[in-house]
């Protein structure tokens, strides 16, 4: 038996020449490092961040929270999540509603 | 004593008197009591294991075995029949399978993440409770059985969702997973009363074989349908679960992950197996469109419509939460869309030829294949993630993302165990979500394109979605009030690494779990007539 691949109808994955893809990929990045500045020190001035002078934010200020990330996406959905917030409305008997809507929804489309 | 031929009993039988003794244990000594849930659960998962090894080896006529039990009773089954009686088949094992990783790991958790807690006599118990009743809706050939186990899992699992009770929003959740577990469970036991009235008759071989799909007949299909879809979550159904899952502790949710997909086998079961024989060959007329049209298509569009409604739902919420637990519940309903896509894609496959005759489309299989391949990969995967957000309110006592940041830097392996979890989640290779993924991705793509194309891109927004949890709780600066942190306790990091493992297991050898547990378990799903002749001896 082949361990390892597995046929979907109209093709097959093997995930060996996947792990082999990402060797060759580190041996590359990794030998692209070692021409780097060998000089390189890290406790002077050069690692600090130069913010145009200005003083460095606190750790806490220059962590970006989790509800700040893809702002832009939920923004322009905007629309869909009011529809989204309108169904989740955490009163437990809109969920027994749904479920009688899906009921009815299912009976006439058997039944009938 | 043979213990394979009383395998499928004890398998229920073990962690309910285990359930049982536990309080007492807990009398004399905590440390005893807790090796003790370990060690019945331990012995649980052997003899789960036994059966499956029994019934995954192929008999000598090549078919997989059916392993019949009748309490109480003989071996042989006359119709009608009304009595208890364990059906396992190859189905039944590989959901076996999975409550059994999923609840050994959970008590091997509970130990250090429970220990500040008080009343830990009944959370054990109700834990093996939830096993039992669990491992019973999974074995049982029974419909009204089914309906007790069901009611057995709902009462211990609300109960273990409000177990925090001195949180308000907890009792909250339990309120409302009871709520809707009752309503379900009313219907479903509606539905067995109309099956029983007509055929008089519970097991479930012998209602498959009489079936004749008259009206209530359908009406039964319908309420057992969508209560059971509501028990596993699908959308617009799902609206318990994001309370339910975000408010219990880490360790019931993965138990919980379990209870689900219990719900979903029992989807599986019953339209498969219980209308196997119908669905597939009763044609319905189309007025408007002039047409014949297959039950089974009908209701299989029905189920994908709901799933990619599910995966769509789940991905958009789960990438707005920044509650840790809520977001990993949203992206679960996501997960169980795409188990009920691969389900629906397959009831949607059947059609008919040239000559008027009813084919069944190859993409139907891998498609079903997929779907039940990704049972256990969603198990795994989520359950992985629930344990890791575990971890972190272990350490931190806080659910919000946006409290968090940094922790990388103190917890080294829980990190690494969430990198896992988020990328077989979210289907990237070699990880074992990619594997299944693909295979529905396939299968749907040859029914409609368009199904493919959306399951595709929602794939892409969950991995956004736990990049966005990785980089606001791992990534960044050492936040100052977190500069105590300290890894979890070995105990916590070993039960992550066993599912971690299995993960990476078989990601990395896919076709080793296709070949050996889910064809065969695709296989027992949908050859009825096997089912009938090894159970009824019906050919």
């Amino acid at each position: 038996m082949n361990f390892f691949t597995i046929e979907t109808g109209n093709g097959f994955w093997t995930p060996i020449v996947w792990i082999v893809a990402i060797i060759i990929a580190f041996l590359i990045m990794y030998t692209l490092r070692t021409f780097g500045k060998k000089t390189y020190n890290k406790d002077n001035e050069q690692v600090k961040s130069f913010l145009s002078g200005n003083p460095e934010y606190t750790k806490e200020q220059m962590h970006i929270k989790a509800s700040n990330l893809y702002w832009g996406f939920t923004k322009s959905m905007n629309g869909f999540y009011k529809i989204l917030k309108k169904m989740h409305t955490g009163n437990a008997s809109d969920y027994v509603l749904w479920f009688v809507i899906i009921l009815a929804i299912f009976l006439l489309v058997e039944v009938i | 004593m043979n213990i394979p031929n009383y395998a499928p009993a004890l398998i229920v039988a073990v962690p309910l008197l285990g359930a049982f003794l536990t309080p007492l244990i807990g009398r004399i000594n905590d440390k005893l009591r807790n090796i003790f849930v370990i060690l019945i659960l331990g012995i649980n998962s052997i003899i789960v294991g036994l059966l499956a090894y029994n019934i995954f080896t192929k008999s000598t006529t090549g078919s997989p075995k059916i392993w019949t039990y009748v309490f109480g009773g003989k071996q042989e089954v006359t119709s009608p029949v009304v009595r208890i009686m364990f059906e396992v088949d190859a189905m039944s094992i590989f959901m076996a399978i999975i409550a059994s990783i999923l609840l050994f790991v959970v008590v091997i958790y509970s130990w250090a993440f429970m220990k500040e807690n008080t009343g830990l006599d009944k959370y054990y118990t109700l834990i093996l409770l939830l096993a039992s009743g669990m491992l019973g809706m999974m074995l049982t050939g029974d419909m009204f059985n089914f309906f007790v186990f069901l009611e057995i899992t709902s009462i211990s699992s609300a109960a273990l969702v409000a177990f925090w009770t001195h949180k308000g929003e907890s009792v909250e959740a339990g309120f409302k997973y009871i709520l809707v577990s009752t309503i379900g469970a009313l219907f479903v036991l509606f539905a067995i009363a109309i099956l029983y009235g007509q055929y008089d008759a519970l097991n479930i071989a012998v209602l498959s074989n009489a079936i004749q799909y008259t009206f209530l007949d359908k009406v039964a299909l319908i309420l057992l349908i969508a209560a059971l879809a509501m028990k596993a979550g699908l959308v617009p159904l799902h609206m318990w679960l994001p309370d339910s899952y975000s408010r219990a502790p880490a360790t019931v949710t993965v138990a919980l992950v379990g209870a689900t997909l219990a719900s979903l086998y029992g989807v599986l079961r019953i339209v498969f197996t219980l209308y196997g024989n119908t669905l597939e060959v009763i044609t319905k007329q189309i007025e408007f469109l002039n047409a014949d049209i297959l039950v089974s298509n009908m209701i299989g569009w029905f189920v994908i419509v709901l799933a990619i409604c599910s995966i769509i739902v789940g991905v958009m919420m789960a990438l707005r939460q920044t509650d840790f637990k809520r977001l990993i519940a949203f992206a679960a309903v996501a997960e169980i869309g795409y188990m009920f896509l691969g389900i629906g894609t397959k009831l949607a496959s059947v059609g008919f030829d040239t000559t008027n005759s009813i084919i069944h489309a190859e993409y139907g299989i891998t498609a079903l294949e997929g779907g039940i391949f990704h049972i256990i990969n969603d198990a795994l995967d989520v359950g992985l993630l629930f344990l890791v957000a575990g971890a972190i309110y272990y350490t931190t006592k806080n659910w919000s993302l946006n409290e968090m940041g940094g922790l990388a830097r103190n917890m080294k392996y829980t990190t690494i165990f969430f990198a896992i979890g988020l990328l077989a989640v979210a289907g990237m290779p070699p990880f074992n979500g990619f594997a299944s993924k693909l295979m529905i991705y396939e299968s749907t793509f040859q029914l409609n394109p368009i199904l493919a194309i959306v399951a595709i891109l929602c794939s892409i927004l969950i991995l956004a979605t736990f990049v966005k949890v990785f980089h606001s709780a791992f990534m960044g600066p050492a936040l100052p009030k977190f500069k105590d942190v300290k890894e979890v306790p070995k105990s916590m990091l070993f039960a992550m690494g066993i599912i971690a493992c299995i993960i990476i297991f078989i990601g990395l050898f896919p076709n080793i779990m296709l070949e050996n547990i889910v064809r065969p378990a695709a296989e027992a799903l949908t050859n009825n007539a096997q089912y009938l002749k090894m159970v009824i001896g019906v050919i």
